[in-house]
């Protein structure tokens, strides 16, 4: 079994029996995308809602939750997933710093939220578990053989979804 | 806009002058606080990927305490003042005779104190800043969060993430006297920082002077 680490702004897909893993997820949005049937797993580690608030040349699909996830059902029908059966779960969109909830910037974790939900629907992908909003860091790990989720958090240790 | 991958050494021996006031002056409102010598090391000037953001406090998992302060004005960027739980316990005590609480986490009172700690640093931070700069400078009101630091770090990247794949940090790291508080100032400028700051100081853009 391995655990494959994935950076801020990437994505990445594992087969069972290895596992993916993200660390220290504040405002961004861990995406997990599973194939039960073929027990494939991806995981996408997304900063910003959309790739139109980039400035310049952008190279990293990886960051933006509308470009990260379609690439991300792209990787993984292309490892044998079937995109109808893909289910999701998502973790992550703190805010981590809840004083400074005016300003739309700092409201980046709920914005993330909801742009991810929105691309999962236009995709006809079910959500089938959550962990969102708040103000801790989550780190999470994704188990390909089994779909189950691990999220943990510095305040209420680690839980399965 | 200047662009960070191209400057040269003369750039980021600019930025880390800027460290060095203000770290420095930092460093000292602290050791007055605590009454103790405070080192400061050399401030490290660092285009690295987001990844790498926390590796200078541990890693992404390591529990640190963190004060952020936004700055707006002529060189809007992120501040943090940050800490582990160790060294957050032992200024509290040093400071304000503060008897450690038996709770895992830190109590409401500490909390208010320790923000009201990293208020007076990164203000004393910035303020030298600005005076050695003549920019105007306004920091936000400070938040406090005790939690994972790639989490808390990987707020300051929300605006400059849009700009490119690359952040500079202005890390300064700093020891206690009988080295049992130690922490890091992080600057973290916005891409429009920079060209107003060197504008402001005579230096040019980008290449070697």
């Amino acid at each position: 079994m391995e655990i494959i680490k994935i950076g801020m702004a990437d994505l990445g897909v594992a087969h069972s029996p290895d596992r993916l893993r993200t660390t220290g997820l504040g405002s961004c949005v861990g995406v997990v995308l599973y194939d039960q049937v073929k027990r494939i797993a991806g995981m996408a580690h997304v900063m910003l809602p959309e790739s139109s608030l980039g400035k310049g040349n952008e190279t990293n699909i990886g960051k933006y939750a509308d470009t990260a996830i379609p690439q991300l059902i792209k990787e993984m029908v292309a490892v044998g997933a079937s995109a109808y059966n893909l289910t999701a779960k998502l973790a992550g969109g703190a805010q981590m710093f809840s004083f400074l909830g005016g300003n739309d910037t700092m409201r980046i974790g709920p914005r993330n939220v909801d742009a991810c939900k929105a691309i999962l629907e236009q995709n006809h992908i079910k959500i089938v578990a959550e962990d969102t909003g708040g103000n801790c860091g989550r780190t999470i790990e994704m188990d390909a053989e089994t779909g189950i989720l691990q999220i943990r958090t510095v305040n209420q240790g680690v839980k399965e979804v | 806009m200047v662009s960070i991958d191209k400057f040269g050494d003369f750039q980021i021996d600019v930025l880390r002058e800027v460290g060095n006031i203000g770290a420095g002056h930092a460093a000292t409102a602290l050791s007055k606080l605590i009454q103790k010598e405070i080192d400061m090391k050399v401030p490290q000037v660092k285009i690295i990927t987001f990844d790498e953001i926390a590796d200078a406090v541990g890693g992404a998992e390591e529990l640190v305490v963190a004060i952020f302060l936004r700055v707006e004005g002529e060189c809007p960027g992120n501040m943090f003042f940050i800490v582990d739980l160790g060294s957050a316990r032992n200024l509290l005590k040093q400071l304000i005779g503060m008897e450690e609480s038996q709770e895992e986490m830190l109590s409401e009172l500490e909390i208010s104190a320790l923000h009201e700690i990293g208020n007076i640093l990164a203000g004393s931070y910035l303020s030298s800043l600005s005076d050695f700069t003549k920019l105007n400078l306004q920091p936000s009101v400070p938040a406090l969060a005790i939690d994972m630091a790639g989490a808390i770090l990987s707020y300051g990247l929300i605006e400059l993430c849009r700009a490119g794949d690359y952040v500079l940090t202005i890390d300064t790291a700093f020891l206690g006297g009988e080295q049992d508080v130690n922490g890091h100032f992080f600057l973290i400028p916005d891409p429009d920082f920079f060209e107003k700051l060197f504008v402001a100081l005579g230096v040019p853009l980008n290449g070697d002077y």
